[in-house]
């Protein structure tokens, strides 16, 4: 019998259509984390909406997590759809799937704005510097100077989705690499534990038109370059609860313990030098060494404690506004009379 | 002096006195604070029982460009723009000029004293007035000295034609919510011009207002904020914007009247407001809050209608209620953006690329954007698609003579929405629930919304090919079954939006059809035609997909003259379109100048065609 998790669930339960992007795709990889890590965590499905704009990456909702509800939108505006829909409904969990033309060119605008708006998210960006659909045009993450087979070099600079995301003030920034598919579960877990919009840039190559391997998009380059900040673990709450000191394995200054809002922790190990994701300045500043320096630097960038989300500033209540009872959604016959009865 | 003073004073010797029907006319510049002055005149009008209209005819721009404001007063009760004013109280030297050869014979010029200027025309009678000799009397800050000035046209038109200086001391309460420092500072000119008046004036003309009971039980308000309560009795949960002229008071409107619907018993706000980026954003925002089942919507006018042309496409073709209010102002392009319009019909009739058909409702004034304003929601839920309402500017922002708004007379309705017992029961007596299939052949399936807890409530939403199962397909079958559903749905629109407003009567030949703001002007051009023997029957569409009373109403007469303001008479074609062979005598008559429509443009229209038939 299959294992089952906390909701008696087998990790089928958590599957949905059968991919139709090309075989070899990262972003199938990133699809098969999603479902890992939602079997793990028990996710209630019913509870989670699954977001997209236009693109290859934005036809993933459909091959994960099958008893979400999903919208597919247009290209570059899942941001404000998102927004929306939380707002309509602030106990759901969006899990959002975009890629670098849907957010990096088209969804520019929304992508920083719902930063701005702190719409409580999980962000994944699948990032392989290149449009599939439309066969192989550069997208504005490419790197500069690079060649594709149509359409010739690439004479712009990157731009950089994480560091955007940083400077925009996003609370939660990562990177990690479709092939390392152990930090990308732990940085997903985190991230829906995180009560602020989280980004995932995750470079994901796209094998048909960007996988030659002096591409940084490519599975060779990743595999060779990748440079992990840290070890990234997390735990549960219940985990937490079970065990008090987690951090107590390790001498202080190998590991920084990172408490989650909803209870949940990540614990981030020191691999090689110091990095602390919660100091701003510095992860702009490891941003601007490790493009100078091309280091395909992955793991948490940036985390800092959530300011208030959307819907707190926009005023509302815990009760999600669907929820409230349709007679409580018009005022009475008298208030309205008492108006009219002002204006004669 | 009171009103009954007032007429002893009316000289003999000038023409017969003129009672409640004149239409007034104040030249100022923008950003002046006139605004206020006028608003004066107009609540002081109302309050006397006076039917009145007031409208803005505004630059886009701040402050400096010169700006109109007509007021009308008519015994009779019409509240259409006149073309023609009698009185110019002419308070902007750069368009003094062309105020005064703008008068008729006859007409009155109330206007600075301390100018320079010639009298250019003989056949006007001329009040000036010291305006800043009046206020050197007072101790004004000099940031309120131009906003306050205005208030010494309103004491000299108080005295001239009779405006009771209680009910302007009255309006100045209101309009500073009773703030004594702004009402005195504002009064005390007011009275010293009207003093002033009394002891230097005049009267040499025949125009005066008299108290009657013309607006007893109707109220003064503007189209948007109407749209906005109605939003707010209407159940709306989530609004997303972005401003724009001249829709920016509709949300400014939901935003001032929220607190009614703060929750009794926890105080939690059931309205949430959302400034967006852009319009893009803002439908976005709706279409997801729309999906996710809230009752959602936007104001905008032209220029954000074309941006969310393809989110209303998606929300068309993914069936995801929200509405769109569009308080039309005249394009194309940037156009006139202060001027009012009725020139979105068409765009919004079928906006989105591909086979898109919209709904629309075409209120006419306050009332209706009140009661459309509700009932928006309940046709959005209940069809499962963006609901349009094309105001106008005319009505958004000016201030209108309207009934009271009737409390809704139906509960909210949400459609066909299933929650977790009710999908249980659906599949239990099914034995299956598909999102797009056509249960009950009217085009429309039920939907879930996300967080329905329940393992079968999750469905995929798309703006891709999809089967009635909502799973992605390219086939030709598909495809096609799903396009004749959706058209079987806009036929089951047809039945459900507003019916038309007809007057008719089966002795008359000539029928009128119209829409929105231009019921005042079509209603009294009627009552010309008359005057000239030309007798109408008038249909007013309030909504497309066009009822079949529209098409019986054409049929019945033996000419029909559609009216708008717009510049391609885009409801005549879109006659034409739907009904060809019914529609060879039907005449289209557009003007789309940037202003209200007048009475005179249609008596002068419809009669000469009449005449030459």
């Amino acid at each position: 019998m299959a294992k089952e998790n906390i909701l008696g669930l087998s990790r089928e339960d958590y599957k949905a259509g059968e991919t139709t992007l090309c075989p070899g795709c990262g972003h199938n990889s990133i699809s098969n984390q999603i479902i890992s890590i939602a079997f793990d965590l028990g996710l209630k499905q019913e509870n989670v909406i699954k977001m997209s704009g236009i693109g290859c990456s934005s036809k993933t909702p459909a091959y994960f997590l099958g008893r979400s509800h999903a919208f597919n939108a247009i290209h570059g505006r899942m941001p404000s759809v998102v927004t929306g829909a939380t707002t309509a409904n602030r106990s759901l969990t969006a899990i959002a799937v975009s890629g670098d033309g849907d957010s990096g060119s088209i969804g520019f605008g929304q992508f920083k704005h719902l930063i701005r708006r702190n719409v409580p998210m999980v962000y994944i960006i699948e990032n392989n510097g290149v449009y599939g659909l439309t066969k192989g045009q550069f997208s504005a993450t490419a790197d500069e100077g690079q060649t594709l087979k149509y359409y010739g070099t690439n004479d712009l600079p990157p731009i950089d989705l994480a560091l955007e995301a940083v400077i925009s003030g996003c609370t939660f920034v990562a990177r990690s690499f479709s092939g390392d598919s152990k930090q990308v579960q732990a940085l997903l877990k985190a991230a829906l534990s995180h009560n602020g919009t989280a980004v995932l840039d995750i470079i994901s190559p796209c094998v048909t038109f960007n996988n030659s391997p002096d591409s940084t998009k490519s599975y060779p380059y990743g595999k060779e370059h990748e440079v992990p900040l840290h070890d990234i673990e997390f735990f549960t709450p219940d985990f937490v609860a079970a065990r008090e000191e987690i951090t107590a394995e390790y001498d202080e200054g190998e590991a920084i313990t990172v408490e989650m809002h909803d209870g949940s922790h990540l614990r981030l190990k020191k691999v090689d030098e110091d990095y602390d994701p919660r100091s701003r300045a510095q992860a702009i500043t490891t941003l601007e060494r490790a493009y100078r320096e091309q280091l395909f630097l992955t793991g948490l960038l940036y985390y800092e404690e959530p300011r208030p989300t959307l819907a707190d500033t926009v005023g509302l209540g815990q009760t999600p506004l669907t929820q409230v009872e349709t007679s409580k959604l018009r005022p009475s016959r008298e208030a309205l009379a008492k108006l009219m009865q002002g204006m004669m | 002096m009171g009103v009954a003073d007032l007429q002893t004073e009316v000289q003999s010797g000038t023409s017969e006195r003129i009672v409640n029907d004149v239409a007034l006319m104040v030249a100022t510049k923008n950003g002046s604070g006139s605004q206020t002055s006028n608003n004066l005149i107009v609540r002081a009008l109302f309050k006397m029982g006076i039917p009145v209209n007031g409208k803005n005819l505004f630059p886009s721009n701040i402050k400096g460009l010169p700006t109109w404001y007509t007021i009308r007063a008519s015994k009779d009760g019409y509240i259409a723009r006149r073309e023609i004013t009698q009185i110019a109280v002419a308070m902007n030297e750069m368009t003094a000029a062309e105020d005064i050869a703008n008068l008729p014979a006859g007409g009155v010029c109330i206007l600075p004293g301390e100018w320079k200027w010639t009298q250019s025309r003989e056949d006007v009678v001329y009040y000036e007035i010291p305006v800043k000799e009046t206020l050197k009397q007072f101790d004004i800050p000099s940031e309120r000295r131009e906003q306050v000035g205005n208030m010494v046209y309103v004491g000299a038109v108080a005295w001239l034609f009779g405006l009771p200086l209680e009910i302007l001391h009255e309006g100045l309460m209101d309009n500073f919510k009773g703030k004594q420092k702004p009402v005195q500072m504002n009064y005390q000119v007011i009275e010293a011009a009207y003093q002033w008046a009394s002891e230097n004036l005049v009267k040499r003309d025949p125009f005066v207002f008299e108290p009657m009971d013309k607006t007893q039980g109707k109220i003064l308000i503007t189209g948007n904020e109407a749209a906005g309560l109605g939003a707010i009795f209407g159940g709306m949960t989530v609004t997303a914007w972005y401003p724009i002229t001249p829709s920016t008071s509709l949300v400014d409107s939901i935003l001032d009247y929220q607190h009614l619907r703060k929750d009794p018993e926890t105080g939690e706000n059931t309205v949430a407001v959302i400034q967006a980026e852009d319009e893009i954003a803002a439908i976005g925002m709706i279409a997801g809050a729309g999906w996710a089942g809230a009752r959602a919507m936007t104001a905008t006018s032209g220029p954000g209608i074309s941006l969310m042309a393809e989110f209303t496409g998606l929300a068309y073709f993914a069936e995801i209620p929200i509405v769109i209010w569009d308080v039309t102002r005249m394009g194309p392009s940037t156009g006139l953006p202060t001027r009012t319009s009725q020139g979105d019909i068409l765009f919004t009739y079928f906006l989105g690329h591909g086979d898109t058909r919209q709904v629309i409702l075409l209120p006419r004034d306050p009332a209706e954007c009140f009661t459309f304003g509700w009932q928006a929601f309940d046709l959005a839920d209940q069809l499962q698609t963006p609901v349009f309402v094309l105001s106008d500017l005319d009505i958004g922002m000016n201030n209108w003579m309207s009934d009271p708004f009737e409390y809704p007379d139906t509960p909210i309705q949400r459609g066909k929405l299933l929650d977790k017992e009710s999908l249980e029961a659906f599949i239990a007596d099914k034995g299956e629930w598909y999102r797009f299939r056509d249960y009950d052949k009217d085009g429309i399936g039920y939907r879930t919304v996300p967080g329905t807890d329940h393992p079968r409530a999750a469905f995929f939403t798309r703006g891709t090919g999809h089967n009635d199962r909502a799973v992605y397909s390219e086939r030709s079958d598909d495809w096609l079954q799903n396009m004749g559903r959706l058209r079987r749905k806009f036929e089951t629109a047809r039945t459900l939006v507003p019916k038309p407003e007809i007057e008719y009567d089966p002795a008359k030949e000539i029928g009128v059809i119209s829409f929105g703001s231009n019921d005042p002007a079509i209603r009294e051009a009627q009552d010309r035609l008359a005057a000239d023997g030309i007798h109408t029957n008038y249909l007013r569409i309030r909504a497309l997909p066009l009822a079949g009373e529209v098409q019986e109403f054409i049929q019945k007469h033996e000419r029909v003259y559609v009216v708008e303001n717009n510049f391609d008479g885009q409801m005549a074609q879109l006659l034409h379109m739907d009904m060809p062979e019914d529609t060879t005598h039907v005449r289209s008559l557009a003007l789309g100048d940037g202003l209200p429509m007048t009475p005179k443009w249609v008596h002068e229209q419809i009669l000469q065609r009449e005449q030459g038939n």
